[in-house]
């Protein structure tokens, strides 16, 4: 069962995800190492490859808010974490779900590192303390994103049966 | 029923006759604007191709913008070589919107869109680049998006799958009173909806204050929209937008402007009375942490950054320079004023306003986005508070962790400037 292995706080921005100073690499092979780059010891984590795919990071409101770039969604996707968080700013919900990031909004969380989490249909349970949480639904547009398996593969599909320019 | 704006203009966008906030549509889009994030773009746009037996060619090369602004220029190889790459994918698709690192037609992003007049009223415009909103100034739904839907906007032409934002009606009405201005206006209104409290939606502003205030004004208001977590900020387009247009901006084919109906149905109405506003400040690490100036004055600071495309246009350096005039930046704090565009730069000497900057000891560097992002230059020492008319003030912003940035207007910062500490530019006056 997934396990949370990290709580942040509100306003977590993409600044602090993907720090500005390496934005000149985009490559998504290459954005996961400088995940959370100025928490040196979570970074170092992740790079050690501690926690599984899967793991879950928990975000409070707002989180990813700020500024566009696509690699703040790139590098987590890189280790296949789920974001689990309150509220999750627009421009990174949606890149995350362009990326085939897993992202989850669920506005009451409560949980702690360590505690283990579960999808169980339009509710969220942590099984370490019993509690559930409603999870808000993604936007309806992005549905066929997200079932196609991201953006590229859906945007080749619509291209591919469109009429050749 | 009404339609608020931006349900008309992307009903006009997607060939509908109507859309009400909620719907999905498939908006075509009118200007697609990246910057060195392009090399990223281009990247995802030629995956999108492999496999498919199809060249890889921009749906229309006239609607792409390019503008290298946020590292210019290059700080390292890696950029620079991000940077020819773009040239060289900008030479083969013959994309004539290309701003390049120039003295002339060379600037910030934002500011080069309205500036060449490639905005117009009842657009869609999208840019890789969360500020994208500033384009709502000219009565455009202007949204920022990340490089792998921007590729899939080059491959069809539109925008897949949007959501049509609900939108919160903001009304502004009062006499700024000395001092004060469109950014302190949207310094307050961020700290009053917070930094999500526009999430999904849109900001459509009205109110006499806005009617009489300049483009360049509304550029600031709708550019910090999305410091509220807004989808975009929009001022629809009225006498002053197609002043802007025709007299500044230089555009002379038709022009059509797409108002809100008069019953248009809002999530809600949010009034702001300007007439009794302080200077504003937004303080470390949130920019919803707004307070007036009365409470924060007389923070020690080092370093003074004038400029971006929220605060880098010729009213703003003028704002500043008036606030200098005849005084010196304080030692022990340094000054760094960096003009939205070339154009604006050229603006500014012939007026005389960059050698009084230089007189007081400010350095005045090239058009672009300068140290606002924190990767290129005018990063901050261990334990450094910059005071800065930028729009972000998130931990790190600018570069350093250990460091701290108070947002605020042009006239707070160059006041700052001269008195080495957070000031009120309305004193000893
Ligand atoms: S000036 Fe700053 S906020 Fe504006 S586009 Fe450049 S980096 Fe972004």
């Amino acid at each position: 069962m997934p396990k949370v292995i990290h709580v942040t706080g509100d306003d977590v921005s993409t600044d602090a995800i993907y720090p500005g100073r390496y934005m000149a690499t985009v490559l998504p092979t290459e954005t996961p190492q400088y995940a959370f780059a100025n928490d040196a010891d979570f970074n170092a984590r992740l790079k050690a490859k501690e926690f599984p795919a899967g793991s879950v990071l928990v975000g409070g409101n707002n989180f990813g808010c700020g500024s566009s770039r696509e690699q703040a969604a790139s590098c987590l996707k890189g280790y296949d974490l789920t974001i689990v968080a309150k509220g999750i700013a627009r421009i990174f919900l949606q890149n995350a779900i362009n990326l085939g990031l897993k992202v989850v909004t669920v506005p009451d969380v409560e949980a702690s590192v360590g505690d283990e989490l579960e999808l169980e249909g339009d509710r969220l349970v942590n099984r370490t303390t019993g509690k559930s949480f409603a999870v808000v639904p993604l936007p309806k547009a992005r549905q066929a994103i997200i079932d196609a398996g991201g953006l590229i593969a859906y945007t080749r599909k619509r291209m591919v049966e469109a009429p050749a320019r | 029923m009404g339609k608020t704006v931006v349900e008309k203009i992307l009903a006009r966008a997607a060939g509908l006759p109507a859309v009400s906030a909620g719907d999905v549509v498939e908006p075509r889009v009118d200007v697609a604007m990246s910057h060195e994030n392009a090399a990223l773009v281009i990247n995802q746009f030629l995956e999108i191709y492999e496999g498919t037996g199809r060249e890889a060619k921009p749906w229309d090369p006239s609607k792409i913008a390019i503008v290298f602004d946020h590292r210019i220029p290059a700080e390292s190889p890696k950029t620079a070589t991000n940077q020819k790459r773009i040239r060289a994918f900008v030479e083969k698709h013959g994309i004539g919107r290309f701003h390049d690192i120039r003295g002339d037609v060379g600037g910030i992003c934002h500011q080069i869109l309205p500036e060449y007049g490639y905005v117009r009223p009842g657009q869609v415009v999208v840019g890789t680049d969360s500020h994208t909103t500033s384009h709502g100034a000219v009565g455009a739904f202007a949204f920022g998006i990340g490089a792998t839907e921007m590729a899939s906007v080059w491959a069809l032409g539109a925008a897949v799958n949007v959501e049509v934002p609900r939108t919160i009606k903001v009304v502004v009405n009062g006499e700024f009173p000395p001092f004060v201005g469109p950014k302190d206006l949207i310094l307050h209104l961020v700290g009053k909806l917070t930094a999500q409290g526009g999430n999904f939606r849109v900001l459509e502003f009205h109110g006499e204050t806005i009617r009489r205030m300049s483009t360049s004004g509304r550029l600031a208001v709708c550019n910090m929209s999305v410091e509220a977590g807004a989808t975009s900020g929009i001022v629809p387009a009225d006498a002053e937008t197609l002043r802007y247009l025709r007299e500044e901006a230089g555009v002379t084919d038709p022009l059509e402007p797409v108002v809100p109906d008069p019953d248009a149905v809002y999530e809600r109405v949010v009034e702001v009375d300007v007439s009794r506003l302080e200077p504003q400040v937004a303080c470390p690490h949130t920019v919803d942490n707004v307070h007036p100036i009365s409470e924060v004055a007389g923070v020690r600071v080092h370093q003074v950054v004038v400029g971006s495309c929220t605060n880098g246009r010729l009213d703003d350096l003028e704002a500043a320079a008036e606030v200098l005039r005849g005084k010196k930046v304080a030692p022990g704090t340094r000054m760094l004023v960096f003009p939205a565009s070339g154009k604006i730069y050229q603006e500014a000497m012939a007026k005389g306003y960059v050698a009084e900057f230089m007189r007081a000891g400010a350095v005045v560097m090239n058009a672009g986005c300068g140290p606002c992002l924190g990767v290129h230059e005018g990063a901050l020492g261990d334990g450094e508070v910059a005071v800065s008319t930028t729009n972000r003030n998130f931990k790190g912003r600018m570069g350093n962790p250990e460091s701290e940035v108070y947002l605020c207007s042009p006239a707070v910062a160059a006041a700052s400037a001269v008195a080495g500490v957070l000031a009120d530019p309305r004193k000893g006056r």
